[in-house]
């Protein structure tokens, strides 16, 4: 109900006497306990700005939370008043909606954080009221395209240019293929391809350039001078065959590659590609005679679309594309403005020049060609009128087509700039983003060597008893102890200990070594060192699936669990850990199992690592998986440092959940 | 404009009292209607002119000034208002029957001292108030006489606020039977008008009535 509704009802409920004499039955009794209007000063202190209001003003909205009961549980007896912890200036507007009903949107703040206000104070959004809804609006659009735009960039979606991360090894040939293709930086061969091509098309469009400038006509035609087409037929051709070629190829790999196809072949790029080479065909199967080679030398036209295909290589190019389409209307007004000038125009020169002898406006068209030459100022000179009426009617001509062509263009510019700002956006942001991840890696990494070093200290504490050891009493913040604590009760509860990644595929070799269940104590960085990773007695005989399990959600468990970025990561690992590893609930879960199916026969262990890169001396960049050749052959002597080369393989996090598990194949050489 | 300095608390009664002009009537819409504003008289004035407490007033008036802040209400606006109460049926009538009951001075807007006095009758007056500002409201012509007709337009009126959705379902005849019933009952000597005296004197020998007068006592 609207805001003096409330205010109303009394008298609405007083003016009810009128019905009294009419009532045939008893009206009911009046509810009791209806407060009395006590009409009271509230004070509500938002962030140490005090506002005071009356009561009943709060009362107009009661589904709201300084309308109901709900603004009791800010009230500070002490002080006796409403205490919000929240932005003093926001709140501004906030008030101001139960006084007058109308809720404003404030034009520098960030929508954002309005919405975030309005949805704490529990008012819907949609009472904004029509002065500001329409900003409103078009901001909370913009916002949720960039947002939009940044998730795409993210995820990179078919046909996203912006993600830069590494598909993970094991995608079909065809991802890989795509993804070379949209984005040329990630891989050298892509490079590679992306150049030859750009080369290729420049070759094609200057041969057709080169093809028709005269050369010297040697002998041949005596004093004609023939195009270099001509005179040198068969090295065109072979040129253009090549050229050809290769752009089929690329739109048949792009063909492909293309997720989906349908797509593909009516995006704008493809058709390019197929105007660029069909002329070719069409010119090699048709066979050449003079009835058709009229429509032959038009087929020849239609070569120079190849250049087009630059787009796919300049940024600029394409927004230009942009702004044309996005400006459509513009452009079509002018066009539409421009021939009804031009018309008008044409007929009045016409009928003004037609007594003239020798005239060259023999008609109204072919005084259009007058009117556009004047009215784009180019006047070339070769259609002048002579009587006085045209010329002054040609000066007027020239003047309205300066002012009518100026008009829209000023609407094409702003686009263009927008449009071209929100390129340069988006490669801003995806630098941005690079920096962010690596930032959010460290901050991770920190977190795991902490907890790791408070285990270690514990660990020491419980081997010596009474003594602590000086790095115990180390400060760390309340929060961190707390932290700390909480994850350690983690582990209790799952009986499960966090490690970190080396000690993890050092304990794999334990495991397989000796078929044990045990939980490595690798607590502290005393891991199994030097023992040899024998595969063959290993996985064969006695490692159950169970334990290779356990132990790789185990070590998902530590890695991510210590990320103190996401809890809800916590919160999935300890919710699908309890009931054991058979439960899936997260796709974290679901990974691990795929991944960890033991194939005795070709002694590879494959695991399922989320890990934190570890110490700064391993390029957490490297995001192949390395060689199995190389782990092959390190052999039993150097067993710590197989594996842990080939944990090195193992991969970034990324601070996006689990969908970024990478894997890593470990393979444990049988010796 | 003094006005707008003011505090909630109209504690200051001298800003108000009739010796500042009162800005034009809202009749002479034809120049400006928004700076159309009026004033009502005095607090102590109201006070005297009504049986309701300073703060009453007080309040009555914070809430009538913010929902109009020119300080009248015409009839489209009362109408909108009322409507708000009975989104089920058309209450539209109805208000406008309201809104001539409390236009006592019939200039076509309720001030706030129409809006108080009115209200001062209902709540707090005597039963023979009560029952006189009912008759008021029936009295369509103000003629002092209920006639058929004018009950039939009122019974209709208050039948179409219930709308269509009702239980029993609403039938052609309830109004007109509802009015030979209160004919009926009112209608002393049978003449087919109602006049004030027969009316008050039916309705004091009704208990249903006089009990359900003092409901409205504690509204405000």
């Amino acid at each position: 109900m609207a805001a003096g509704v409330a205010t109303w009802l009394p008298f609405a409920r007083a003016a009810a006497v009128g019905w009294l004499p009419l009532a045939q039955q008893p009206l009911p009794a009046a509810p009791q306990g209806c407060e009395a209007r006590s009409d009271e000063v509230l004070v509500v202190n938002v962030s140490g700005r005090r506002f005071q209001t009356w009561k009943n003003t709060l009362d107009r909205y009661p589904d709201t939370l300084l309308g109901s009961s709900e603004k009791e549980f800010f009230f500070d007896p002490d002080s006796g008043e409403y205490f919000f912890d929240r932005d003093p200036d926001l709140f501004r507007h906030v008030l101001n909606f139960y006084r007058t009903g109308r809720l404003h949107c404030p034009r520098q703040e960030c929508i954002q954080a309005f919405d975030e206000e309005l949805a704490f104070y529990g008012i819907v959004p949609e009472l904004i009221g029509d002065c500001c809804l329409e900003e409103y609006r078009d901001r909370k659009k913009e916002n949720a395209e960039r947002l939009a735009e940044d998730e795409e960039a993210e995820l990179g979606g078919p046909g996203g240019a912006g993600a830069d991360w590494a598909l993970p090894p094991g995608s079909p040939f065809r991802q890989r293929l795509w993804r070379a293709f949209e984005n040329p930086h990630t891989s050298t061969m892509a490079l590679v391809f992306y150049y030859v091509t750009g080369f290729f098309i420049a070759v094609s469009v200057i041969a057709n350039v080169v093809e028709t400038i005269p050369c010297a006509a040697g002998g041949r035609a005596g004093w004609r001078e023939e195009p270099c087409g001509d005179r040198f037929p068969l090295a065109f051709f072979c040129m253009d065959t090549a050229c050809v070629l290769i752009f089929t190829g690329e739109y048949l790999l792009r063909l492909f590659a293309a997720p989906s196809r349908g797509r593909f072949l009516r995006s704008v790029m493809s058709l390019i590609d197929a105007v660029a080479i069909l002329p070719y065909y069409i010119g090699l199967f048709v066979p050449k005679n003079d009835d058709l080679s009229g429509a032959f030398v038009t087929l020849r036209v239609f070569r120079v679309f190849r250049i087009f295909k630059f787009s796919r290589h300049s940024q600029g190019l394409r927004i230009l594309g942009y702004t044309l389409k996005s400006c459509a209307s513009e452009l079509g007004f002018l066009l539409f403005s421009l021939t009804m000038a031009i018309i008008i125009f044409a007929t009045v020169m016409f009928y003004a020049e037609k007594g003239t002898s020798k005239t060259n406006f023999t008609s109204i068209p072919a005084a259009f060609w007058y009117t556009i030459v004047t009215m784009t100022t180019l006047g070339y000179g070769d259609m002048v009128p002579s009587t006085i009426a045209g010329k002054i009617f040609g000066s007027i001509c020239s003047l309205s087509g300066v002012l009518v062509i100026a008009l829209p263009v000023p609407v094409i510019v702003s686009n263009f700039s927008r449009i071209y700002h929100q390129n340069q956006r988006a490669d801003k942001r995806r630098a941005q983003q690079k920096v962010r991840l690596a930032r959010i890696r460290m901050a991770k990494s920190g977190t795991t060597t902490a907890f790791l070093q408070y285990k270690r200290n514990r660990g020491l504490e419980d081997q010596d008893g009474a003594e602590r050891p000086a790095l115990s009493t180390r400060s760390s913040s309340a929060f961190e102890q707390q932290h700390h604590h909480l994850l350690h009760c983690l582990e209790k509860t799952t009986s499960h200990e966090f490690t970190d990644e080396s000690t993890f595929s050092e304990a794999l070799g334990v495991i397989s070594l000796g078929g044990q269940t045990s939980r490595s104590t690798s607590v502290s960085s005393q891991a199994v060192i030097g023992t040899s990773t024998r595969a063959s007695s290993l996985i064969s005989s006695c490692c159950p699936r169970q334990n290779k399990q356990r132990r790789a959600i185990r070590l998902a468990n530590s890695t991510a669990s210590v990320s103190r970025g996401s809890m809800q990561e916590l919160d999935t690992l300890a919710g699908h850990h309890s009931p054991g590893p058979q439960s899936s609930r997260a796709s974290l879960n679901a990974k691990t199992h795929d991944t960890l199916t033991l194939n005795c026969d070709s002694q590879d262990l494959v695991a399922a690592i989320i890990s934190i890169p570890t110490p700064p001396a391993n390029t957490p960049d490297e995001s192949r998986p390395r060689s199995p050749a190389s782990d092959r052959g390190e052999g039993p002597g150097r067993p710590s440092s197989g594996s842990s080369s080939s944990s090195r393989g193992a991969l970034r996090n990324s601070s996006l959940g689990p969908s970024y598990l990478l894997h890593n194949a470990v393979k444990i050489s049988s010796l | 404009m003094r006005g707008q300095a003011r505090k909630e608390s109209l504690s200051d009664s001298r800003d108000l009292d009739g010796s500042y002009d009162q800005l034009t009537d809202s009749v002479e819409d034809e120049f400006e209607l928004s700076t159309v504003c009026h004033r009502p008289e005095g607090l102590e004035q109201l006070q005297e002119q009504t049986k309701f407490t300073r703060k009453e007033l007080q309040v009555l008036y914070r809430g009538f000034k913010n929902e109009c802040p020119s300080g009248i209400v015409n009839e489209e606006n009362f109408k909108q208002i009322y409507s708000q109460f009975f989104p089920q049926g058309d209450s539209s009538t109805y208000a406008t029957f309201l809104f001539n009951a409390f236009d006592t001075n019939h200039d076509g807007s309720v001030s706030f001292e129409d809006f108080v006095a009115g209200l001062s009758v209902i709540l707090r007056g005597t039963i023979d108030d009560r029952l006189n500002w009912a008759f008021n409201l029936y009295d369509l012509n103000k003629d002092g006489f209920i006639t058929k007709e004018e009950m039939l337009d009122i019974m209709k009126s208050i039948y179409d606020m219930m709308g269509k959705y009702t239980y029993p379902a609403l039938r052609e005849e309830a109004p007109r039977e509802h009015v030979e019933s209160f004919f009926q009952k009112m209608d002393r000597n049978k003449d087919g008008v109602v006049t004030i005296e027969e009316f008050i004197e039916s309705c004091q020998k009704d208990e249903n009535i006089m009990r359900s007068m003092q409901l409205f006592d504690n509204v405000i």
